[in-house]
């Protein structure tokens, strides 16, 4: 049961870190301005990394000698455990940048929390990931700032965005069964402690945006059970092309 | 790509003889021209010209790759990939940099590609259709680009010779990196071998295009070898890397396709190389005049992502502008 949930719950990490790199990917030649191209794809780089570390980790504690890249393209949507708001479509700039934001300002007291894992491994992981998201919550916020406080337009995109992604933020705060287990066996860090300092990072940042969070709209949830929008399958399907044309190749 | 920077370049000067002399005599001691340096107006113009379609082929050149981006086959591959891009992505911008110390804005040559006025290398205008042409352009574009630029360490203009030190060192790991995607898919499955020949059979024929027209057609490179812009001519560099390449191919098991490759101990000065078939030139210049397969896609994919971006890069400037005038105001209070 241990290994099991340690299983599940590292699985729906690396989901949430693989998804997201992807869609970082998807900016890859076609950004406002270069330095961006530059910054998106770093930003993809170092999730892309975090999920290979717990794709491999998962795979080490099933021990059923499935890689890496068996759990991340040779499982279909509704195996798939990401929460909501890392499959969101990119949409624009606006969104990229305050879904970005939302993510890192979680996965950041995370990680830092997880630096005292019980799993070696974790903390492992753990170490090299919270310089990271420090850096993507520094890109992301200043970003969010400029748009927020900029001009008219950026202004009211970025509101728009607000209103469509703030339903998935509530969801990274819920633990699944795995995740329960493994808080309580100190091998990762309750998700649901993480709201208070979530809150602290995005308020200042929010209020030099000039950007307000919407309260009482009913939240969206069901990555952690495999309940996802359209849109993941899809992005699912282009992801796992070739693994799935050509079953068993190496590459 | 870098010897077709020349192609349409105007290297005429109108200044004195006695300074055009002096400025072939610093050329000529191997010094280096820098930024604030006096130099003949068609240095000048002949520098922006080929730094500038340099960087623009890096920028260009991300799309291609881009493509296989998401469709990457493993997560290693993946992020590989990505940084491959990136790395591209950070060549263009040092040679944008480079090019700005001649008085031009990255604004403007950013304009003049879009605009079609100024060109890119004609390789990026052939699709990517299946992963291998990940390998494949790793392995001969940029192991044509470095050949190309290997001398260009050494060009006259400083700040186009320091970026190119840097720039190589990456060129030529992506090489081997593309080389080693090329041999993966060798060693696999039937079909991952045919995606490597067709790879291969697609994209021979326009990389040796990378380096330009045959040195008669070639109108302004003589100028440039005695600015030492360019240090060795399009066929030279073009038979190295033919050299190069096809006992590399031969070790991968594929098959070049020239039915006219053979071993000629004649040339290279009777050191022996490899004579191939004829170019189809009027492909090259199709394809250098806007009518290649990707031309238009590829410029409309710039386009895109210039003009969605507008809105970003105005909101990045009216909040510094809002940010300076509340210091001013805070300042007098
Ligand atoms: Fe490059
Ligand atoms: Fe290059
Ligand atoms: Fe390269």
């Amino acid at each position: 049961m241990a290994d099991q949930a340690l299983l599940n719950a590292l699985i729906e990490l690396a989901d949430d870190h693989n998804i997201l790199s992807h869609r970082l990917a998807e900016w890859c030649g076609h950004a406002p301005i270069l330095e961006e191209d530059l910054a998106l794809t770093n930003m993809a780089l170092d999730m892309i990394g975090t999920a290979r570390g717990l794709y491999s980790h998962a795979a080490d504690v099933e021990g059923r000698g499935r890689s890496e890249d068996d759990l991340a393209y040779l499982r279909v949507e509704r195996e798939y455990r990401n929460c909501l708001l890392v499959e969101r479509p990119n949409d624009d700039f606006a969104h990229t940048m305050l879904r970005q934001l939302f993510f890192a300002a979680f996965m950041e007291p995370y990680w830092q929390s997880a630096l005292t894992s019980s799993d070696e491994t974790i903390r492992g992981i753990a170490g090299k990931s919270v310089k990271e998201v420090a850096y993507h919550i520094r890109h992301a916020g200043e970003w969010v700032i400029r748009m927020g406080d900029g001009t008219q337009e950026s202004a009211a995109r970025l509101h728009a965005a607000m209103q469509d992604l703030h339903i998935y933020t509530e969801e990274l705060f819920h633990a699944s069964e795995a995740a329960g287990h493994c808080a309580r066996a100190g091998l990762l860090p309750d998700r649901t402690d993480l709201r208070e300092t979530w809150l602290e990072t995005l308020t200042p940042i929010f209020a030099e945006a000039r950007l307000e969070m919407p309260e009482g709209v009913p939240p969206q949830i069901g990555g952690r059970d495999g309940l996802h929008g359209e849109d993941l399958g899809h992005l699912l399907a282009e992801m796992q092309y070739l693994q799935r044309a050509h079953p068993g190749a190496s590459w | 790509m870098y010897s077709q920077g020349l192609i349409g370049a105007d290297g005429r000067t109108e200044e004195s003889e006695a300074f055009l002399d002096a400025f072939q005599k610093r050329i000529d001691a191997e010094e280096k021209i820098e930024p604030k340096d006096a130099m003949p107006e068609g240095y000048r113009r002949t520098l922006i010209r080929q730094i500038g379609q340099h960087a623009h082929s890096e920028i260009v050149g991300m799309l291609p790759e881009g493509n296989w981006i998401t469709r990457a086959p493993s997560l290693k591959r993946k992020a590989a990939l990505l940084a491959k891009v990136q790395d591209e992505g950070g060549h263009g911008l040092y040679l944008y940099a480079a090019a700005e110390t001649l008085g031009v804005s990255r604004e403007q040559m950013t304009e003049e590609l879009l605009s079609g006025k100024a060109k890119y290398s004609s390789i990026f205008n052939y699709p990517t259709l299946n992963w291998a042409d990940m390998g494949a352009i790793g392995w001969l574009v940029d192991g044509a680009a470095i050949m190309n630029q290997i001398p260009l360490c050494r060009c006259s203009f400083g700040p186009y010779a320091r970026a190119m030190i840097r720039v190589c060192k990456e060129e030529s790991f992506h090489q081997r990196q593309g080389y080693e995607i090329m041999l993966t898919l060798c060693r696999g499955t039937a079909e991952q071998k045919q995606m490597a020949q067709d790879a291969l059979d697609r994209l021979w024929w326009p990389a040796l295009m990378m380096f330009g027209p045959h040195d008669a057609d070639s109108a302004h490179s003589e100028q440039s070898m005695k600015w030492k812009i360019k240090r060795f001519s399009n066929d030279q560099l073009r038979q190295k890397f033919i050299d190069a390449t096809v006992p590399q191919a031969e070790y991968l098991g594929l098959t070049v396709p020239d039915p006219d490759l053979r071993w000629d101990d004649s040339l290279n000065g009777g050191k022996g190389g490899y004579a191939h078939g004829d170019i189809d030139w009027d492909e090259f210049w199709r394809v250098v005049k806007g009518d290649g397969v990707m031309n238009r896609d590829r410029i409309k994919a710039r386009k895109k992502a210039w003009d969605d971006g507008a809105w970003v890069r105005e909101a990045a400037l009216k909040h510094a502008e809002k940010r300076a005038m509340r210091k001013t105001q805070e300042a007098a209070e």
